[in-house]
């Protein structure tokens, strides 16, 4: 008698579940067949009218029901939150072609880009990134660097002047002598920053731009360890394949001088209408400091050598970045800079 | 600086190269090439005819048909409408199929010349092209004998020596190349032919010939009894050599002169003042002629100018003169400026029977300084202002005369009147191989490095001592070798700085970095970056009107800015004392560029002055300063403000101040960021009016932050603070405020009040309008209490509430239900 019941409600549910078209609809064969006024709950309540002994028997068959009826229950909710699923991943297909939203980002001024990929590169060598003041005293910017008061050098470089004493600087260079007073030897720093020189604004020239100095003051540096330097420099900045070229200059301040030229990064040296076709182009003016210099920054000449470099930030940004006017640098279009 | 490579050529004879080979070692070896031109560019089939008969074109008036033997077995037919031609006239001729390198208007020279093909002229065949000399891309300037319109006429006594159908470019000298060098400064020696001649031959180890001068001095009469010179500024002329010349026939230099000077670019006028230039060029040594019988006293005074005295120079200009300026007088006026111009009355003209000719040694920086100042920088002047050698004004001397004999332009007189300044002995520098090499990183051997000095004339004196090098005798032409060093690079120079080894410093390693100043601008540029600001650069200098357009006070200390004493123009003359005008001008910038939503910021120095005028450093303040237009408002650049403070490791809250004070913010939109008792900058809506002058339209938004003072309280040393375990529990506070009472001071009531349990607070609700009575806003708060060690009890979080809310209200604020 029982026992039929309990076939009976199992195939009931069984049949309910196949019709089963929403996670509700399982929840509600649940309640009716296993919740507390449930058929199979009812069948139990009825154990009552059956013979004690008996009881385990018929209790086991409830409980095997009961079991058989949970995992069919299992079963149906699984495949059907699989259908579901799968509904709802169809009908949610979009269009990966549409636009993308962004957050708007910033960006870096290119000198600023250019800057720290030198800054990077010497840090690595174990230089240290100082500065120096802007405005500046002649001394610094020139007596100290064997340009005496004279020296045609000075008109060459057309100073502003604030007065007869304070100017704004010219070049890096003079940080060179504030770092050499310190008398902290071994030095190995580059110094960053604007230096200032009386040119009217055009394509190639800024009354403000900025140089790169670098200086090495130890015992025994020599001309071969500029030339190693600078070339790592160079491959490090503008490609591994670079060539650099050494060739004799005149700078106050240093000697033997060089200009440094790195192999045409366009042509690969052939020569093209970028290097004008030199297959070259110049890039940095260097050399050994010289002993007067290390001498007025009380150095000793004998015991120390040591070698400088100076390096336009703007001419490193204008070549490796193919700007053609260096008036971009400075009218902040957000076109341009976003760019970088 | 330039030179034709022929007369290079002519002292170092065994130059055997191209242009190009010749530029790249010259480049290499210190001597920098900055370009060359070949003069016969795009010349093809240029060669020397005659023309033989000239008839009248049958159909045109202006033309004549020319029969020209150019060598061949037979005459060509050149039809030409040029009218200065004469049968027997020796001119060059283009050849069917050849090219000249322009038109004969003398407009500038086609890049690829112009091909000349035989073709009909008005019906008559004509082989080729008679040219002028424009069309050889020459001018009348170099080629005085040369028509001022019409076909080239070879003079006749060159035409004698130049057979028919030879090549007219060859007999025309300009089968040569114009070398342009960059000299420095410190290489006067290189001003000259000379000078370059001896580094060529150094770098492509040829034998150096420089000319061989003797003088005649075929005149009787002596130089000392026709001339006296005196020197009174001696600090300002160590040297003058003086010379005469009589029986001057003036006419023009030959061939080979006018051609050396021509293809310099210098136009020959006549053998007088051609000798004066070439000797200019030859030796780097500038002369000058003058007419003796012009001098008064036959006296040569070389003395200061008075304050204000005045001259006439040979251009007609009269100039003003002061005590700095060095003239060249006779015994009883100015005859001409020391080494920039002579004068007006003492000049050479074609009747000039007796020439007095100078080479004098003058203080480079007095003539550099003069000819700046009296505005009159001449090609002399250029070359004087280098610092001459002395010696080279008896050399440059001997070799004018020499030319005046060998020219027929004049009979030189005995000896010279030679007034100077005892010449400094030559330069001895200690010859160190090992030390040279020690200091390129090089092991060259003690024969090439005096093999490299041989050629540069340095001559080596052994030791007697044995142990040691010995040493080098300096030439007095090399003034730029003075030491150790100097030696060594012309070592590197001539050995080649190519082969140097590249080496990476061996020595101590050292620990290279950023200072804690780049640290912050690196971090605080992340943040603005992030939020979207473009990085921005603008001057450091501008305009005093800035301060007017940014609405300071007269006496604002803004106002103190540092003058430039020189500035380019009143916009670039004061350095900047506020970061704001450069962003803004920028933004103007965008905005008239149409540029929508546009976010710059710019981290740069102000240069503040303790007192004016600057005696020692000013303080240069790097300042952060973020401004944008568009999208987003006060709060939003708060937002970023208060992230940079974080980046920089700043825990406290910062309070906002709005009184700041700056007149260039909206009065009521501008507050002032304050850490503790630091101010550190300030944030607001720029003024609407100072916005507009900028040609920003609609509202901006701008923050400076002073880098220095945020560094001071930066700390970048992270340190972990641990997670919650325990529940907190929050409370909303819901009040009616008078509008005057600021969010700043309730939030500082609730800070102050809420005691250590007080974990954080934020505004989630603010409305004024209706519902609210006038004068009132509505404000809610939810505050979040928590206890690090346990859970809370709730009674705790009341007691702390009930402080907080009887603070509130003694603020005159009515707390809602």
């Amino acid at each position: 008698m029982i026992q039929e019941d309990l076939e009976r409600i199992r195939k009931e549910a069984q049949e309910r579940m196949s019709r089963a078209f929403s996670p509700e609809d399982i929840n509600q064969i649940k309640v009716n067949i296993l919740g507390k006024k449930g058929q199979l709950t009812g069948i139990l309540k009825s154990m009552k009218d059956v013979a004690p002994e008996d009881r385990p028997k018929i209790g086991q068959m409830v409980n095997e029901t009961r079991a058989r009826i949970e995992a069919a229950l299992e079963d149906a909710q699984r495949s059907l939150e699989a259908r579901l699923l799968e509904e709802r991943l169809k009908a949610e297909v979009i269009d990966v072609t549409l636009p993308a939203k962004k957050i708007e980002r910033g960006h870096s001024h290119p000198n600023s880009v250019a800057l720290r990929e030198i800054e990077d590169v010497f840090i690595g060598m174990g230089y240290e990134v100082v500065e120096g003041p802007e405005i500046e005293k002649d001394y610094y910017n020139f007596e100290a660097l064997n340009i005496p008061a004279d020296h045609p050098a000075k008109d060459e470089q057309d100073t502003f002047y604030i007065n007869g004493e304070m100017l704004l600087r010219t070049q890096t260079s003079g940080t060179q002598v504030h770092e050499m007073e310190k008398g902290r030897i071994p030095i190995r720093m580059i110094a960053p920053g604007r230096v200032y020189r009386a040119d009217e604004v055009d394509a190639t020239h800024s009354p403000v731009f900025h140089q790169v100095e670098g200086l090495v003051i130890d015992k025994g540096i020599t001309f071969a360890d500029l030339k190693g330097t600078l070339a790592e420099f160079a491959k490090s900045i503008f490609g591994e394949d670079t060539k650099v070229r050494f060739r004799p200059h005149h700078f106050p301040f240093t000697e033997p001088s060089a200009e440094m030229d790195i192999s045409c990064y366009k042509c690969k040296g052939k020569g093209c209408s970028f290097c004008k076709n030199e297959g070259w182009i110049e890039i940095l003016g260097c050399g050994m400091v010289h002993p007067h210099v290390l001498e007025m920054s009380g150095i000793n000449p004998d015991e120390y050598t040591g070698f400088a470099f100076g390096v336009g930030l703007e001419r490193v940004a204008l070549l490796k970045y193919e700007i053609d006017d260096m008036r971009l640098l400075y009218e902040n279009d957000v076109r341009f800079i976003r760019q970088f | 600086m330039n030179t034709p490579l022929s007369w290079i050529k002519d002292y170092v004879p065994g130059l055997d190269v191209t242009d190009k080979e010749y530029s790249d070692a010259m480049t290499l070896s210190g001597t920098k090439v900055e370009s060359f031109s070949r003069l016969d560019k795009n010349l093809e089939k240029i060669v020397v005819g005659r023309v033989e008969k000239i008839e009248h074109h049958p159909d045109a008036d202006r033309l004549w048909v020319c029969s020209v033997n150019v060598g061949a077995d037979s005459n060509i037919v050149i039809v030409t409408s040029a009218q200065n031609l004469q049968e027997g006239d020796v001119v060059p001729v283009c050849l069917d199929g050849g090219k000249v390198a322009g038109g004969h208007d003398g407009s500038p020279l086609p890049e690829d010349g112009i091909r000349i093909k035989a073709g009909k002229m008005r019906g008559i065949e004509s082989d080729g092209m008679m040219c002028g000399i424009e069309e050889l891309g020459s001018s009348r300037d170099m080629y005085p004998e040369a028509p001022e319109d019409g076909i080239y006429v070879f003079p006749k006594e060159r035409a004698k020596e130049l057979a028919l159908g030879s090549d007219a470019v060859e007999a025309l000298g300009l089968h040569d190349t114009n070398i342009e060098y960059e000299i420095t400064s410190n290489r006067v020696d290189c001003y000259s032919v000379l000078g370059i001649a001896r580094e060529a031959a150094a770098t492509f180890n040829k034998p150096f010939t420089p000319p061989q001068v003797t003088v005649r001095h075929e005149d009787e009469k002596r130089a000392e009894d026709m001339i006296d010179v005196e020197i009174i500024d001696r600090d300002l002329c160590t040297r003058y050599v003086a010379a005469v010349c009589t029986d001057i026939k003036i006419g023009p230099s030959p061939f080979w002169l006018q051609r050396r000077l021509a293809n310099f670019g210098i136009r020959p006028i006549n053998n007088l003042v051609d000798i004066t230039n070439f000797v200019m060029m030859e030796y780097g040594q500038p002369m000058h002629a003058y007419d003796y019988d012009t001098i008064r006293g036959h006296k040569i005074i070389v003395r200061r100018a008075h304050d204000g005295e005045e001259f006439v120079t040979l251009d007609g200009q009269t100039r003003h003169l002061d005590r700095d300026v060095l003239l060249i007088n006779d015994a009883e006026r100015p005859v001409g400026v020391a080494g920039i111009m002579g004068g007006e009355d003492s000049m050479i003209t074609d009747s000039v029977k007796t020439v007095l000719f100078e080479a004098a040694t003058f203080n480079g920086t007095n003539i550099r300084k003069s000819a700046k100042r009296i505005g009159m920088r001449t090609d002399a002047s250029g070359i004087f202002e280098k610092g001459l050698d002395p010696n080279n004004a008896m050399a440059a001397m001997e070799r004018a005369c020499q030319l005046m004999e060998e020219l027929g332009c004049g009979k030189v007189a005995k000896g010279y009147v030679d007034v100077k300044e005892e010449i400094a002995p030559p330069v001895r520098i200690p010859f160190q191989p090992e030390k040279i090499n020690a200091f390129l990183g090089t092991d060259y051997s003690k024969d090439t490095m005096l093999e490299i000095f041989k050629k540069l004339e340095l001559e080596y004196v052994p030791t007697s001592a044995g142990d040691a090098d010995g040493e080098l005798v300096i030439p007095s032409f090399r003034q730029d070798l003075k030491g150790f060093c100097d030696i060594a690079e012309e070592v590197a120079r001539f050995t080649g700085y190519d082969r140097i080894p590249s080496t990476l410093p061996s020595s101590s390693a050292t620990v290279g970095g950023i200072s804690p100043m780049m640290v912050l601008e690196r971090a605080a540029k992340v943040v603005v970056m992030a939020y979207g600001f473009n990085e921005a650069m603008t001057f450091s200098f501008e305009s005093p009107k800035v301060f007017d357009q940014l609405k300071f006070a007269g006496d604002a200390k803004e106002r103190q800015a540092i003058k430039i004493s020189n500035p380019l123009g009143e916009d670039f003359s004061v350095m900047r004392t506020t970061p704001v005008n450069g962003l803004l001008t920028s933004l103007g910038t965008n905005y008239s560029r149409r540029n929508k939503d546009v976010k710059l910021f710019e981290i740069a120095k102000v240069y503040l002055a303790d007192e004016l005028p600057l005696t020692d450093y000013p303080d240069e303040r790097p300042q952060l300063t973020a401004g944008f237009y568009g999208e987003g408002d006060f709060f939003s650049l708060k937002g970023v403000v208060e992230d940079v403070l974080t980046a920089a490791g700043i825990k406290d809250k910062p309070s906002y101040d709005p009184e700041a004070g700056k007149p260039f913010l909206h009065p009521g939109r501008q507050a002032k960021v304050t850490v503790g008792d630091t101010e550190l900058g300030y944030i607001g809506e720029v003024h609407p009016a100072v916005a507009k002058s900028y040609g920003i339209g609609g509202r901006a938004y701008i923050t400076v932050l002073d880098l220095k003072k945020v560094l001071a309280k930066s700390n970048f040393g992270h340190h972990y603070e641990g997670i919650a375990r325990f529940p907190g529990m929050s409370r909303d506070i819901s009040m009616v405020v008078p509008k005057s009472v600021t969010a700043g001071q309730i939030e500082a009531v609730i800070a102050q009040r809420g005691g250590k349990l007080l974990e954080s607070y934020s505004l989630f609700d603010i409305y004024e309008g209706e519902q609210i009575k006038e004068g009132f806003k509505s404000m809610a708060y939810s505050l979040t209490f928590r206890n690090k060690e346990r859970t809370l009890e709730s009674e705790e979080v009341e007691k702390a509430m009930k402080k907080i809310l009887n603070g509130l209200e003694g603020l005159g604020i009515e707390l809602r239900a």
